[in-house]
């Protein structure tokens, strides 16, 4: 066997939509776990007891379980409680599930790390509770969780792969299908590897520079 | 059959597709600790090339998704000549992957204790192998245990990935049963509690295990 990249020849478009899609997978499905992440902290750290014991449920067991079957049950299993996805939209919606039960995490741990004494101070102040949280409690724990919030983003674009095994065509699958065309898989996997660590490296890179940016007030 | 009927015929066979599942894990961990002790040793050796080799290697299996290591691994072993059962694909696919992650672990642990432990050592003319025996590492691993025992989980739902290459885990024998007996919702609801009470068992176990080695300090 020998190693040939021409195996690539003529399939642009194809590896181009392949790429869109996984960006719309990843970024929907970011955007919609972020939303979900943050009304699901605002319900374990200010909702009553029930509510909060509901969700602490729902976040450990989407925490407690393989992405994969989590896929699965919504995709496959679906269609028997009446809920029938397309792929892209059942991966999409199966993202922002998983997404948001880590990213419901990071908030609540990020509301913790604000100090009570500032949260009193603005109570005293006549602040109302929506004041505080949005104007007090929400742009500081933004610096503090930031690293973490990108952290989650970066492996939310590496779970995007495992979209391609309830056949969306994002990029893994794509390239897993010229493969079989061309029998050339350890050409096609390893440019495909590299891609995605290329991807995650710049998204790494931007995740730094913001960091640094939103921190550049802090005294170090 | 009933969906209640499904989940009790089919459990025997889930629950020895879920040891197939831990051990793997296990085995991988193992295994990765090893990779990752000599890819740590890289990264903190004085030769430059030889750090750069240990932080590419952690960069590349933490940056490129498992699933599709897992694959290229998968044919990359043929292509050279090397034809292996999937079983040791996926296990090598694990390793290598756990091993970037523990590496980072490893090297947070070291670099958490402080250098005058080390200094005050090698002035009470303790041997080097005394020094890390008995001063570094069992401090080390105290503060890395709750670390490794994290990755041990995110690892067992990794494992799930391994069923694409056709390894009989714990999801691909859920898959099996979920085809014949067209209840897939059950099944992989079931396979699902299963991987739950899994972690928590390994929680569970980490947790013992920190107690033990937070003891043994005193």
């Amino acid at each position: 066997m020998t190693f040939d990249l021409s195996v690539f020849a003529g399939s642009g478009t194809e590896i181009l939509g392949g790429f869109l899609m996984t960006l719309l997978a990843w970024i929907s499905g970011t955007a919609l776990s972020l939303a979900l992440g943050l009304a699901v902290s605002l319900g374990l750290v200010f909702g009553p007891h029930a509510l909060a014991i509901a969700l602490r449920s729902y976040v450990e067991a989407i925490r407690g379980t393989p992405f994969l079957v989590q896929l699965f049950i919504l995709y496959f299993g679906g269609p028997y409680i009446g809920l029938t996805l397309d792929p892209l939209p059942a991966g999409i919606v199966g993202l922002a599930i998983y997404g948001g039960s880590y990213f419901a995490e990071i908030f609540r741990a990020g509301f913790l790390a604000i100090p009570a004494g500032q949260v009193e101070a603005a109570a005293l102040l006549g602040l109302t509770r929506r004041q505080i949280v949005g104007r007090i409690q929400f742009p500081q724990m933004m610096v503090v969780i930031l690293p973490a919030l990108v952290n989650m983003v970066i492996i939310l674009s590496k779970e995007t792969t495992i979209l391609s095994i309830i056949t969306v065509p994002e990029l893994t699958f794509v390239v897993k299908g010229i493969g079989t065309r061309t029998f050339a898989f350890v050409e096609t996997l390893l440019a495909l590897a590299l891609g995605y660590w290329l991807l995650v490296e710049v998204t790494s890179a931007c995740g730094k520079a913001l960091e640094q940016r939103v921190a550049r007030h802090l005294v170090r | 059959m009933s969906a209640i009927k499904v989940v009790i015929h089919s459990f025997p066979l889930l629950l020895q597709a879920a040891m197939t599942t831990f051990v793997l894990s296990l085995v991988a961990t193992a295994i990765g600790l090893v990779i990752a002790a000599l890819v740590c040793a890289l990264g903190l050796s004085k030769r430059r090339w030889l750090a750069r080799a240990g932080a590419v290697y952690v960069s590349f299996f933490r940056g490129v998704p498992l699933l599709v290591q897992l694959l290229l691994i998968y044919y990359f072993l043929p292509f050279i000549g090397i034809d292996v059962p999937s079983l040791v694909a996926a296990v090598v696919g694990l390793s290598l992957c756990t091993a970037a992650y523990l590496a980072e672990i490893l090297r947070g642990g070291l670099a958490s204790i402080p250098p005058g432990q080390r200094e005050a050592g090698e002035m009470l003319g303790l041997a080097k192998s005394q020094i890390w025996r008995r001063l570094l590492l069992p401090q080390a691993v105290r503060s890395m245990l709750p670390a490794i025992v994290s990755e041990v989980t995110l690892l067992l739902k990794a494992s799930s990935l391994i069923s694409v290459i056709g390894v009989a885990e714990l999801t691909r024998t859920g898959q099996n049963i979920a085809a014949s007996t067209y209840q897939p919702l059950e099944i992989y609801a079931t396979v699902g509690a299963i991987y739950l009470a899994l972690n928590l068992l390994l929680a569970a176990g980490g947790g013992m295990m920190e107690r033990r080695f937070g003891l043994a300090r005193r």
